[in-house]
C-alpha cells in the first residue's frame, strides 16, 4: 500500500465523502448539464424533427462548408506538425527554445482577434485589399479567409501533440535505422510513423474538432451569408437567435458528438500508451 | 540528447528541409498576419488608438472582461482544486469518468457551450428556475460571463493542478504527521507551498483565456452596451462600421494583455523548476 493510500485512509470518512461529493457535484453542475442539455434540446422535439433540422438546406451547406474547411486545414497543420516536431524534437540549434514559444501564439491569441488580422491582411482595407479587389480575388467574407483563420486557429495542435512525444521516446531507434542503411523516407515510414501514430491520431482528431467548431475567428472573416459562408457553429448562431432553438441544438449535437469522441480517444491513447508502457 | 549537437545532426536526415518548412509556415500563416494588427496600430498613430481605447464604451468593456475573467478565474481555482483533489488523491466509482469529463470544456465548440448554458441559467431554465426566487439572475447580467468562463477555465486550473498533485511527496507528508501536525497544519505548510505554482499556473492560464473567449459568452451576457458587454465583441462592432483602426487598438490592448499573462505563467514555471532542481541537488 502506498503513502497516498495510507493518507487517504487516514482521513475521516466523513471528509473524505464530503469531498469526493462536492466534487462529483461540481463537476456535474459545471460540466455534465452543459452538455447534458444540448442533447436533451436537440430531441426535445424527438427524433424526426432533429432529422430534419440537420437534413434542411441550409444546416446541409453548412455542414458541407465546415467539413471541406476541415479537409484543408487539418492536413496542412499535420505536414507542419510533422516537420516542426521533427526539428524541434530531433535536433538542437540556435533559436530553438523561441520557434517552440511561437508556435504556441495562437493559443493565447483571442478567437476575435485572429479573425482580426486576416481582416487587416486581406480586407478591402487590409494591405493586400486594393490589390485583390484589381483582381477580383475575394479572401475575407469568402471561404478562402474562413480556411486561413481556421489553420490559424488549429495551428498548434498537432505540433503540440508530435513534440513531447518525440523528445520522450528518443531518437535511438531512428538513429540506428539510418546506421544500418535505410532511406530517410524508409526510416520515417517504418520507424518514426510508427512510433508516434497514436499521438499523431490524436493530434488529428484534437485539430480536426476545433476547426469544426470555430465560431470566433470564423465569425469575423465569414460575412455570414446562408448556405455560402456559414459554417456548422454560424449555423447554430443564426438558428439560435432566430429563436429556433431546438433546431440549433440539433445541429449544435452534431458538434458535441464529436466532442465526447474526442474524449473517448484520448481515454483510448491513454490506455494504449500505458498498454505499450507495462 | 548527451552527445554534441553537430553529431545530432549528423546522423538524421532532414533538418534543414523540415526546419525551412516550419519556419516558412509559420512566418506565413502566424507571423506576417499577426505583425499586421501591430503595422496598423502603428500607422494608425497613438492618440487615436489611446482616444479609442480610452473611450467610455471601451474601458467598461475592459472592465467587464478583467473583472469576469477574474472573478471566473478564481472562481476556478477554488472548483478545480476540489475536483483535482478528489481525482487525484481518493478512490471513488466513476472517478475515471469524471476524470475524462475534464476535458469536455475544451472539446466542446465554444458556440454550443453558450446557448447551452444560457438555456440552462435563463430564467425559466433547469438552474435559472431555482435561482430566480432569490432574486439571482444569471443569463444576460455580468454574473452570467463568469458562469461561461468558469466552465472555459475549469480545465486550464484541473489540468495544471493533477500533475502537480500526483507528484506530492506523500512521504514528507507522513513524516510531518508523525512529526505531530495536525491535518490542516500539513497541507498549508506541506502540501500547499508544493502545488503553489500550479494553482498560479491554472489560474493565469484560465484569466487569459477568459479574456479572450467569445463564444462562450456573447450568448449569455446579453451584449448590454456599458454593462455586459466584453472587449472581443466590441472588435466585431467597430469591425462592422468599418472601423478598423478602432478594432486594432482594442485587439492591440488585448494581444498585450494576454502575452503579459503567458509571460508571467512561464516565469511562474520557470522559478518552480529552479525551485525543485535546488531542491534536489
Amino acid at each position: 500500500m502506498n503513502a497516498r493510500r495510507r493518507i487517504a485512509d487516514s482521513e475521516p470518512r466523513l471528509l473524505r465523502w464530503s469531498i469526493i461529493s462536492l466534487a462529483i457535484a461540481l463537476t456535474i453542475l459545471f460540466i455534465v448539464l452543459p452538455l447534458a442539455a444540448v442533447f436533451i434540446q436537440a430531441f426535445n422535439k424527438g427524433w424526426s424533427f432533429w432529422l430534419a433540422a440537420i437534413s434542411e438546406t441550409n444546416a446541409r451547406s453548412a455542414i458541407e462548408l465546415s467539413l471541406l474547411v476541415t479537409a484543408i486545414a487539418v492536413p496542412l497543420n499535420v505536414v507542419f506538425g510533422l516537420a516542426a516536431a521533427w526539428t524541434i524534437a530531433r535536433f538542437r540549434f540556435k533559436g530553438r527554445d523561441i520557434l517552440l514559444t511561437l508556435i504556441d501564439i495562437p493559443f493565447g491569441v483571442s478567437p476575435v482577434v485572429s479573425g482580426l488580422i486576416f481582416v487587416l491582411v486581406f480586407g478591402a482595407q487590409g494591405w493586400l485589399g486594393p490589390w485583390l479587389a484589381d483582381r477580383d480575388i475575394q479572401i475575407v467574407f469568402a471561404v478562402p479567409g474562413i480556411v486561413l483563420a481556421t489553420v490559424f486557429v488549429t495551428f498548434p495542435f498537432v505540433a503540440r501533440e508530435l513534440i513531447p512525444l518525440m523528445q520522450a521516446q528518443g531518437s535511438s531507434e531512428e538513429e540506428a535505422a539510418i546506421a544500418l542503411g535505410a532511406t530517410g523516407w524508409q526510416m520515417f515510414r517504418r520507424v518514426t510513423l510508427p512510433n508516434i501514430k497514436w499521438g499523431l491520431l490524436y493530434g488529428v482528431v484534437l485539430c480536426t474538432a476545433r476547426a469544426l467548431g470555430e465560431f470566433g475567428a470564423v465569425s469575423v472573416v465569414s460575412g455570414h451569408i446562408r448556405g455560402l459562408t456559414n459554417t456548422i457553429p454560424l449555423h447554430v448562431e443564426i438558428l439560435y437567435n432566430e429563436y429556433n432553438y431546438t433546431a440549433a441544438f440539433a445541429v449544435a449535437s452534431l458538434l458535441s458528438v464529436v466532442a465526447v469522441i474526442t474524449l473517448g480517444l484520448k481515454k483510448l491513447l491513454e490506455w494504449k500508451t500505458r498498454e505499450v508502457g507495462s | 540528447m548527451k552527445r554534441p549537437a553537430w553529431k545530432h545532426r549528423g546522423i538524421l536526415p532532414g533538418f534543414w528541409p523540415a526546419f525551412s518548412y516550419s519556419v516558412l509556415y509559420l512566418t506565413l500563416i502566424v507571423l506576417i498576419p499577426l505583425s499586421a494588427v501591430f503595422l496598423r496600430a502603428a500607422t494608425a498613430g497613438w492618440p487615436r488608438m489611446w482616444r479609442t481605447i480610452s473611450s467610455p464604451r471601451v474601458v467598461a468593456a475592459f472592465k467587464v472582461s478583467f473583472g469576469a475573467s477574474l472573478a471566473a478565474a478564481l472562481a476556478s481555482v477554488a472548483i478545480g482544486f476540489v475536483i483535482a483533489w478528489a481525482i487525484v488523491r481518493y478512490e471513488f466509482p466513476g472517478k475515471s469518468i469524471v476524470d475524462a469529463l475534464v476535458d469536455i470544456p475544451f472539446a466542446l465548440p465554444t458556440a454550443v457551450a453558450g446557448i447551452s448554458l444560457t438555456t440552462l441559467y435563463a430564467p425559466n431554465g433547469w438552474l435559472g428556475r431555482w435561482l430566480e426566487p432569490f432574486g439571482i439572475k444569471v443569463a444576460f447580467t455580468p454574473l452570467g460571463i463568469v458562469i461561461a468562463l468558469i466552465f472555459i477555465g475549469l480545465p486550464f486550473v484541473i489540468r495544471s493542478l493533477q500533475p502537480v498533485l500526483e507528484d506530492a511527496d506523500h512521504e514528507v507528508e507522513e513524516a510531518a504527521f508523525s512529526l505531530g501536525a495536525r491535518r490542516w497544519q500539513v497541507f498549508r505548510l506541506v502540501l500547499f507551498p508544493a502545488i503553489r505554482p500550479a494553482l498560479l499556473t491554472g489560474f493565469a492560464l484560465a484569466f487569459a483565456r477568459g479574456l479572450g473567449e467569445y463564444g462562450s459568452v456573447v450568448f449569455i451576457s446579453g451584449n448590454l452596451p456599458m454593462k455586459t458587454e466584453i472587449a472581443p465583441l466590441l472588435i466585431i462592432a467597430k469591425l462592422e462600421q468599418y472601423d478598423y483602426a478602432g478594432a486594432t487598438a482594442i485587439a492591440v490592448a488585448m494581444l498585450l494583455a494576454s502575452f503579459l499573462m503567458l509571460l508571467a505563467v512561464n516565469i511562474v514555471q520557470g522559478r518552480s523548476r529552479r525551485f525543485t532542481e535546488t531542491g534536489l541537488s
